[in-house]
């Protein structure tokens, strides 16, 4: 037993600064994001001053080093999972929206050059609102984010990038974007493209689900950016695949945990053929499976965020993670609003926006870098 | 902290269970699927487990465990890996060699499982040295555990036992079976109670062993008890019939549902490795850097059952995990063994289809694990009783309410 001490245990223990962090956004969550992400839906954008409010939780600024005017906390994958997981559990878009900068922030820290951490981090440690994004999705059907068409070529010292992206989290908000792009001859790499930049144009897109979130189609026709704009001394595409499918993946947990909790309320209230729902068993039995396979969701995606967070490959957890998320969650949410019968499908209801939600999740590629 | 990983300590364990299992059972693993009932000699070797006998060496083996004790209360609050996590890892590497053969390893049955639990230091110096297996369903009774028909009644210094016990899991090749009978059958579940009947027990007659689809290294039995007696003081825990003491019975399945998740995950994983290495001679290899829609049907079909497989295999730890940290596990224990369970038909099923003749055929053990996968989402609690277990809890719904 003494030398176990020395080991890291099998442990699903939360630290004592991440269970404060958790308590923090959950009520957040609870405050902010739960009851007005029905009306959010329906306008089709975020609550009036909601990203201001984000803003305030700070965890943008945590890992920013102290030198760029953050706190200087190590990169924690862990807990900007658990950040992930609780923001969903109010709502998936205004999560997504929430974390956008923060997957930039991320991404500058894990894969940017000194100089690029100085020119665009400070920011977001300010007290003021600062949007950014990530572009990567492109609008062709079988999609293959390991196959970019935008193309970024070598001219007058700099870049030329043409293509288009689509699904940018608050792509016309944000006031710099990290635009993903093959280089001939070299393979993928990211650029820095500031809003209002020639040949930039970005319009809203409206999709079935994550309404609120200002996802946008970028056009990027013949963009000149400096060759310093070119993210890093090389582009790890996967990694930042990677991270983003445990960012995807704790969102589901967190949305899955909410129609765990409707459904669970609901078939308890809820009286046919004289007794509650709930008394019979092909109900009761898809809330156990509901519970059984948010679960297994939760481990893998907790064992992924825990590899990352200690510097081991965590190439095929988060693959793992991403695919039950996708797949389980999606039968989640459809068996929530089966269990809720006609009614699930009114949207009085919140099962049908978890619904239009987890849609997509299968989706979604590079935008929730934890 | 969040780590999902296991520390070197259960790392080492792990090994040392695959390579014993590569070593002892691979070998001989198709023999016993062919000679069904024929006891496998070979594990003679391992030479059973060493329980103190003489009352010195249970004096010893009580010290050791007061130690423990008092070790374990200045670590409370501290987070372990204990016996239960290291067991479901074992567990899993060991069935990863053969499930069958694992539960043929002598003096390793479920009644010994019992006996430690709740014997009293008397009992255990009589019956600690035991090969002890458990006797629960009846032919007209298995899920609904508490409504057992063999009955147990006092004369004079002798309990009287009466009944039919089937599918008894070791019953031919232990020496000793716990035995579930009913006090009082009007008084309902809670006039359960377990007794230890030697198998040489006045009245204890063996009836036969089963032919089954799978498992078939491992012998089930059917005994049936006509006035057996035993000794009074044979009786586990109290004679007195008061509420509530069934669920402590059933409480010994917090433990051994995670064990059997754990055999479902170590057959599985032996179906995904071969399966895997057949394959990739036929050019099927994962790089985990396509999604799915990019993969080939193969590939996503091997992606998906990599991840259920991960997801089943971390639920069983979680559970252990809990029990090992004096965490109630009840759900827990019934979710990985609902998801395990099933996780581990499916894979198995899907390997033999995956890999063709060579799955069906018994030249390969694809076929094989495919059979011995179905028992372990049926024994120690059905997918469906699982699912109930997990729903009333949920729900909050008592078994009247939810049946």
């Amino acid at each position: 037993m003494s030398e176990q001490q020395d080991e890291l245990l099998f442990d699903l223990t939360l630290s004592d600064e991440q269970q404060l962090m958790r308590d923090t956004v959950m009520r957040f969550a609870n405050a902010e994001m739960r009851d007005k992400s029905r009306p959010a839906d329906e306008a089709g954008e975020a609550p009036e001053g909601f990203y201001e409010r984000a803003l305030e939780l700070g965890f943008n600024m945590v890992q920013i080093p102290e030198d760029l005017g953050g706190m200087g906390a190590d990169r924690s994958p862990v807990s900007n999972m658990l950040i992930a997981e609780d923001l969903a559990g109010g709502d998936m878009s205004l999560a997504i929206g929430a974390m956008s900068s923060l997957s930039f922030v991320n991404t500058v820290l894990d894969q940017g050059t000194d100089a690029q951490k100085k020119q665009w981090l400070p920011r977001f440690a300010e007290e003021e609102l600062h949007q950014a994004t990530i572009a990567l999705m492109e609008p062709n059907a079988r999609f293959d984010a390991t196959a970019l068409k935008t193309t970024a070529k070598a001219a007058d010292g700099g870049y030329v990038i043409d293509g288009v992206k689509t699904m940018v989290p608050l792509g016309a908000s944000a006031e710099v974007m990290l635009v993903a792009a093959e280089v001939a001859g070299e393979g993928p790499a990211a650029f820095f493209v500031e809003a209002g930049a020639e040949g930039l144009s970005t319009s809203k897109e409206d999709h079935m689900g994550l309404r609120p979130l200002e996802l946008c189609t970028v056009k990027l026709e013949g963009v000149k950016v400096g060759a310093d704009a070119r993210l890093g001394e090389s582009f790890d595409l996967r990694r930042l695949l990677d991270l983003s499918k445990i960012g995807l993946a704790a969102l589901t947990i967190g949305t899955c945990k909410s129609i765990l909790d409707y459904v669970t309320e609901y078939c308890n209230d809820r009286v046919a053929f004289g007794e509650p729902i709930s008394h019979r068993q092909s109900v009761a039995f898809m809330i156990a499976n509901i519970a059984i396979e948010l679960e297994g969701i939760r481990m893998l995606t907790y064992r992924a965020a825990g590899r990352a967070e200690q510097g081991l490959d965590f190439h095929q957890q988060a693959y793992h993670a991403y695919l039950q998320a996708a797949e389980k969650g999606m039968q989640i949410g459809t068996d929530g609003v089966q269990l809720l019968g006609g009614h699930g499908f009114i949207r009085e209801h919140m099962v049908e926006l978890w619904y239009r939600n987890l849609r997509a999740i299968g989706i979604l590629q590079g935008c929730v870098a934890i | 902290m969040i780590n999902l990983e296991l520390p070197p300590r259960l790392e080492q364990a792990r090994q040392g269970s695959r390579a014993m299992a590569e070593a002892l059972f691979r070998p001989i693993s198709r023999k016993y699927d062919l000679q069904e009932h024929a006891y496998p000699e070979e594990l003679r070797a391992l030479g059973g487990v060493r329980r103190p006998k003489t009352a010195e060496e249970i004096r010893e083996a009580e010290a050791l465990r007061e130690l423990a004790k008092a070790k374990a209360k200045q670590d409370e609050g501290k987070i372990v890996n204990g016996n239960n996590t290291q067991g479901v890892v074992s567990v899993a590497e060991m069935c990863w060699g053969d499930v069958g053969l694992m539960l043929s390893v002598p003096g390793v049955g479920l009644g010994n499982a019992a006996i430690s639990a709740v014997a009293t230091p008397e009992q255990k110096e009589r019956f600690g040295h035991c090969y002890a297996s458990m006797a629960i369903t009846e032919p007209s009774t298995g899920s609904d555990s508490a409504n057992i028909s063999t009955t147990a009644r006092l004369e004079g210094d002798e309990w009287v036992i009466n009944g039919e016990k089937i599918f008894i899991t070791a019953g031919e090749r232990c020496d000793t079976v716990v035995v579930w009978a009913t006090l009082d059958k009007s008084a309902g579940k809670a006039a359960i109670k377990s007794f230890i009947v030697p198998k040489d027990a006045p009245g204890l007659e063996f009836v036969g062993l089963e032919n089954k689809l799978g498992l078939r290294a491992s012998d089930t039995a059917t005994i049936r008890f006509d006035n057996c007696r035993v000794p009074k003081d044979n009786i586990l825990g109290s004679p007195e019939i008061k509420q509530g003491s069934f669920g402590g019975v059933m409480q010994t399945f917090d433990n051994t549902r995670p064990t059997v998740a754990a055999m479902a995950i170590g057959v599985a994983r032996a179906s995904l490795d071969l399966t895997r290495e057949l394959l990739e001679k036929e050019g099927v290899q994962l790089d985990y850097d396509k999604d799915v829609w990019h993969s080939s049907a193969i590939q996503a079909e091997l992606y998906r059952m990599e991840a259920e497989w991960d997801a089943a295999r971390l639920l069983t730890i979680k559970a252990a995990w809990m029990s090992d940290n004096k965490q109630a596990n009840s759900m827990e224990a019934s979710m990985c063994k609902a998801k395990a369970g099933r996780v581990g038909n499916y894979i198995t099923l899907r390997c033999v289809e995956l890999c063709n003749a060579m799955g069906y055929s018994k030249q390969d053990l694809l076929e094989k694990w495919a059979r011995d996968s179905k028992i372990l989402d049926i024994f120690e609690g059905t997918q469906q009783i699982q699912l109930l277990i997990v729903a009333r809890r949920l729900l909050n719904k008592s078994s009247a309410e939810l049946k």
